[in-house]
């Protein structure tokens, strides 16, 4: 066999990967059918290929056969081809030289009829043998990588990961949708199993976010655009209007105390609703930035132009308010970005037979943190929306989580929450607490010591999934309380609990915008909407975009240890970028064959990155070679052929074509 | 013009040109998940489903595959930002003539297909080897003659 660059000489590898490939297809046969195709040299199997001595077997095997192309069979090339491609380096081939054979996922792992697997298999090695005959020896290309991060979402998880490279001395571009950060957890009063309270861990890090000079903090913020790609994107941030100039703003909120408004009387989304706030307010006391802002779609001087305004009287010659703000879009530029945009928690009301929105005293378990904390709307009593103390509490747990009405996966950190809660309210009540559970799930490090002392605290569990919540009461003891129906699964019967009030232990969900955010950066949400890591193990902080990073609940749900330690991880993620300096891409770009260009220009208007242009001079399109993403799409395009792509010639695709069709 | 042979124990061979980004990680992805479906699938790896050349298509049936599948990403999902509507756009045309070449619909097809879909990959490759299966072996019109000049090279 030749390509032209004299005689090929291959190197042939099947791995058995233990029984994973070896229990589906006959490896034996297969580099037995392998030795004899022309040009191949040697044809071997090996129990893991991926394994030190089966990379030292391709170094080995380059120099004393003198080999000068490698075909390996085994896992897909997004798990394995680095590695091949190194030892084939270190062999002193060019890492172009190496194809790979998926024989694993695609193959073994799918199909049961053995036979067929190993055809199968021939005409998939067949045709990497017949196309590793035109590989090229390539260099890859370098680009530097910008030293600025972007962290989008300041929740924990991008709080640390912010803090984290701001440490490290590397600037950060922390981006919040909301007036502050913090998050879900700056809503929690204690972080379970510990007991600790989440303000006290949290706020010193919110605190160090706005006075570390390596982080720019935008709030009120929404990423709108990201171009470029890894180590140089190009992103354009929308900040909205706060109606206050976050610079003069010294944060002594005594234009809340002089807003017209006497009594505050809108609903306060910081509180869910539980309790109310000024057209002028800050979310809650200990709010990063420091900064009020002015809710224009209740404040007086928005409405009718017509306000006293004694807001700015008392602000006086600090200006800090000034009603005509605009939307302004910022533009970045940075090497970096990590996703930390948390999670929503599900809506109660989607079912309906708990009865969450038509019974004031259904709650639903953020609410709940938010009565028990010190700073919330009841100063921390946890009280009935007529001021009463309930007497007996029913905590539901998997409300919208492992429910195929809602979603079906588990939100991991419900029971420890509820048992959290549990606690907390036998001790801000002394009420009796019922939990109603599926199971028990308590797999981290204290929680099952945890649920024991919780146990020993009186606090009932019962097994089985609640039916009903009602307030149709069947005997007086009931009168005028919600009455939880439920099968309890252990003693085989339906129970009726009367309580006075109902927890629902609300799962976690992706964002309902997590699809848009998705495209905006141009990376995948598995099916049920979390963004998706570019693999469970090897990479679970990556994405498919190189340069994108995950931490937190955006990934799928977790709790606070787990979302922190990503963070570390994704941090530590782009530092490797940063700290390398440059990145390698690669060498799949398009180029133009000069002679055969007729110069029609129909490849000019289907670049997305504008890398093709047109040479008035010579009458020939040319391509920016590192504009260049190699999708191939002008390849395909060329009405007359003279557009090719290294990896991807035509010349190796067609002898992939005619590799699997050729009968064995 | 379409085979008309009886297909007992006929076993189709289809080509399939799946992207990097979507289609090909949901490949990966059903044989991680263990999923089963029938062995009839070659899948060729090309960076985007925009790349897929016409005459890759063509160049398969002439060599005797019985149904050639493309694979991308969902629309408004391409890693190329729109290298799959190209793709959509080409395969409608060579559709036509696909056809008025004899080569029964259903043995060619353009699917959208999701990393994280790996259920839809074997529904798709289940259902269209069954197609496939049904219809019989495709046999070109054209005398073969002799390979494409590009292989010979």
């Amino acid at each position: 066999m030749s390509n032209g660059n004299g005689s090929v000489r291959i190197g042939f590898y099947v791995c058995h990967c233990g029984t994973n490939i070896a229990g589906v297809v006959d490896v034996k046969t297969l580099a037995e059918w392998a030795a004899s195709v022309p040009g191949v040299e040697v044809s071997r199997d090996y129990k893991y290929m991926c394994s030190d001595p089966g990379q030292e077997l391709i170094q080995q095997d380059i120099r004393d056969h003198h080999l000068n192309r490698i075909v390996v069979a085994s896992c897909s090339p997004h798990l394995h081809e680095h590695t091949f491609r190194t030892a084939t380096a270190k062999g002193g081939l060019s890492p172009f030289y190496f194809q790979m054979v998926n024989i694993r996922e695609h193959d073994s792992w799918v199909h049961k009829d053995k036979k067929a697997a190993t055809e199968k298999a021939k005409d998939l090695v067949r045709a990497a043998l017949k196309r590793v005959a035109f590989h090229e020896p390539l260099e890859k290309k370098q680009v530097p990588v910008r030293s600025d991060v972007l962290v989008v979402g300041g929740g924990i998880a991008g709080i640390h990961a912010a803090l984290t490279l701001a440490n490290s001395g590397k600037h950060v571009y922390l981006v919040e949708r909301e007036a502050t950060i913090g998050g879900h957890m700056a809503k929690f009063d204690k972080t379970f199993p510990t007991l600790d309270c989440a303000a006290c861990i949290l706020t010193p890090k919110m605190t160090a976010v706005r006075s570390h000079s390596n982080i720019t903090l935008w709030t009120l913020s929404e990423v709108a655009e990201v171009g470029g790609f890894v180590g140089n994107y190009h992103v354009k941030v929308r900040r909205k209007p706060r109606y206050i100039v976050e610079e003069a703003c010294v944060g002594c909120l005594e234009c809340i105390e002089a807003c017209v408004y006497k009594q505050a009387k809108v609903i306060d989304e910081f509180n869910l609703g539980l309790g109310k706030r000024k057209p002028i307010y800050i979310p809650f006391p200990q709010a990063v930035p420091q900064v009020v802002l002015i809710d224009p779609e209740t404040c007086i001087e928005f409405k009718s132009g017509k306000c006293k305004k004694t807001c700015v009287e008392v602000c006086a010659d600090r200006n800090a308010i000034d009603f005509k703000q605009q939307e302004e879009i910022k533009e970045i530029e940075v090497g970096t970005i990590i996703m930390a945009t948390g999670f929503q928690t599900v809506d109660a009301a989607r079912i309906p037979y708990y009865g969450y929105g038509a019974y004031p005293n259904v709650y639903t378990s953020l609410e709940v943190e938010r009565l028990i904390n010190a700073s919330g709307p009841t100063g921390g009593e946890v009280i009935l929306r007529d001021g009463k103390r309930p007497k007996a509490v029913g905590i539901v747990h998997c409300v919208g989580s492992r429910d195929e009405n809602t979603n079906r996966w588990c939100s991991r950190v419900c029971c420890m929450y509820s048992l959290k809660l549990a606690h907390l309210i036998k001790e801000h009540t002394d009420a009796e607490v019922f939990n109603f559970y599926i199971d028990i799930r308590t797999p981290g490090k204290g929680f099952e010591e945890f649920y024991c002392k919780l146990l020993g605290e009186g606090v009932h569990f019962i097994r089985g999934r609640v039916a009903e919540v009602t307030d149709w009461a069947l005997d007086p003891s009931e009168e005028g309380k919600l009455v939880i129906r439920v099968e309890d699964t252990l003693i085989g019967r339906v129970r009726r609990i009367p309580v006075d009030m109902v927890v629902l232990s609300v799962g976690l969900e992706p964002h309902a915008d997590a699809d848009e955010v998705r495209r905006l950066f141009n990376i995948t949400c598995s099916t049920e909407g979390w963004f998706l890591e570019r693999h469970p193990k090897l990479a679970p902080v990556n994405t498919f975009t190189d340069g994108i990073f995950l931490a937190g609940c955006c990934q799928g749900p977790k709790d606070i240890p787990d979302t922190v330690a990503q963070a570390g991880a994704a941090a530590a993620e782009a530092l490797v970028l940063i700290d390398t300096g440059h990145v390698e891409l690669e060498p799949n770009t398009a180029y133009v064959l000069e002679e055969e260009c007729s110069g029609c220009k129909s490849c000019l208007s289907l670049c997305p990155y504008t890398a093709i242009s047109f040479n008035e001079e010579k009458k020939k399109a040319e391509i920016n070679e590192v504009l260049c993403k190699g999708c191939g799409v002008c390849v395909a395009a060329c009405p007359s052929g003279s557009i090719q792509q290294h990896m991807f010639q035509d010349e190796q695709i067609f002898a992939e074509i005619e590799g699997v069709l050729a009968h064995a | 013009m379409p085979d008309t042979k009886p297909t007992n124990g006929f076993e189709p061979r289809i080509v399939a040109f799946f992207c990097n980004w979507c289609t090909y990680l949901a490949a990966d992805l059903a044989g991680t998940s263990r999923l089963k479906y029938p062995p009839n699938v070659r899948v060729i790896r090309l960076m985007c489903s925009g790349r897929v050349d016409p005459q890759f298509v063509l160049e398969a049936f002439a060599q005797g595959a019985d149904g050639v599948l493309i694979g991308g990403c969902h629309p408004g999902d391409c890693h190329y930002q729109e290298g799959n509507y190209k793709a959509l756009r080409r395969f409608h045309l060579l559709k036509r003539i696909v056809k008025d070449m004899g080569i029964e619909e259903d043995r060619f097809r353009l699917e959208w297909i999701s990393a994280s879909e790996g259920e839809r990959l074997r529904a798709v490759i289940t259902d269209m080897v069954e197609k496939v299966r049904a219809l019989g072996p495709w046999q070109s019109a054209v005398p073969q003659e002799e390979p494409v000049k590009e292989v010979a090279a």
